[in-house]
């Protein structure tokens, strides 16, 4: 036998559960799933890895469209680890319904809608769309280690 | 007779060009479909227009240990 130096997979998902705090942390109401959310922004908003909280600059306006988005499924998929890799992913698509947005957008912001300044999770970019009197639908990619929404390895 | 939501608000299907398409790269994987009434003509005039977008390339966060 040998050890082994390494950050322990047990510890990704958990993270992602938020069972360590290694800085200071807040007081959680409860135990229960954060009620997480995807707001859609255009094509010249600047929304990035330095974006810390949800934002209402750049992002899609009118035409049907919630503002701040709309809340992401997460009733059924726990953050797991697979091959060393921790991940998550909704459990449905996110659906925009009957939008129309004729200025072109191409980026959606995960963030926390329960944190109270709305702390930003992940960006992800797209192909300019734009939606006239349809859906817009983000589809979950699959919720393993190679393709899951958000992964920790 | 299918009914499509439109911009005059439902409307038979079969009154419209439907036009489809995909977009894929590492990136992503992207279906779109358009209705448009008067497609070809000076009068043209998109009807309907939906995205269906999944993302490929998903962020991914790195843990590394050192002492």
């Amino acid at each position: 036998m040998a050890n082994t130096q390494a950050f322990c997979d047990s510890a990704k998902p958990e993270f992602m559960r938020g069972l360590h705090a290694l800085g200071a942390s807040v007081v959680r109401a409860d135990t229960g799933v954060d009620q997480l959310k995807m707001a859609l922004y255009h094509d010249t908003a600047t929304i990035n890895a330095s974006t810390t909280a949800y934002t209402t600059i750049g992002e899609i306006t009118g035409g049907g469209y919630t503002t701040a988005g709309e809340i992401v499924p997460n009733t059924a998929n726990n953050p797991s680890v697979t091959n060393g890799v921790g991940h998550w992913t909704p459990n449905g698509s996110i659906v925009y319904s009957a939008i129309t947005q004729a200025t072109a957008f191409n980026c959606a912001l995960l963030y926390n809608d329960d944190h109270a300044s709305d702390a930003a999770i992940a960006v992800f970019t797209f192909g300019s769309q734009t939606v006239t009197a349809g859906d817009f639908t983000l589809t979950m990619p699959i919720d393993d280690d190679v393709t899951g929404l958000l992964r920790l390895s | 007779m299918a009914m499509i939501n439109t911009i005059e608000g439902q409307m038979d299907e079969d009154l419209l060009w439907k036009r489809e398409g995909t977009v894929e790269d590492e990136n992503e994987y992207t279906t779109w479909i358009e209705y448009w009434k008067g497609w070809g003509t000076d009068d043209q005039v998109l009807m309907h227009r939906s995205a269906h977008v999944t993302v490929k390339k998903n962020p991914i966060a790195g843990f590394a240990t050192n002492i």
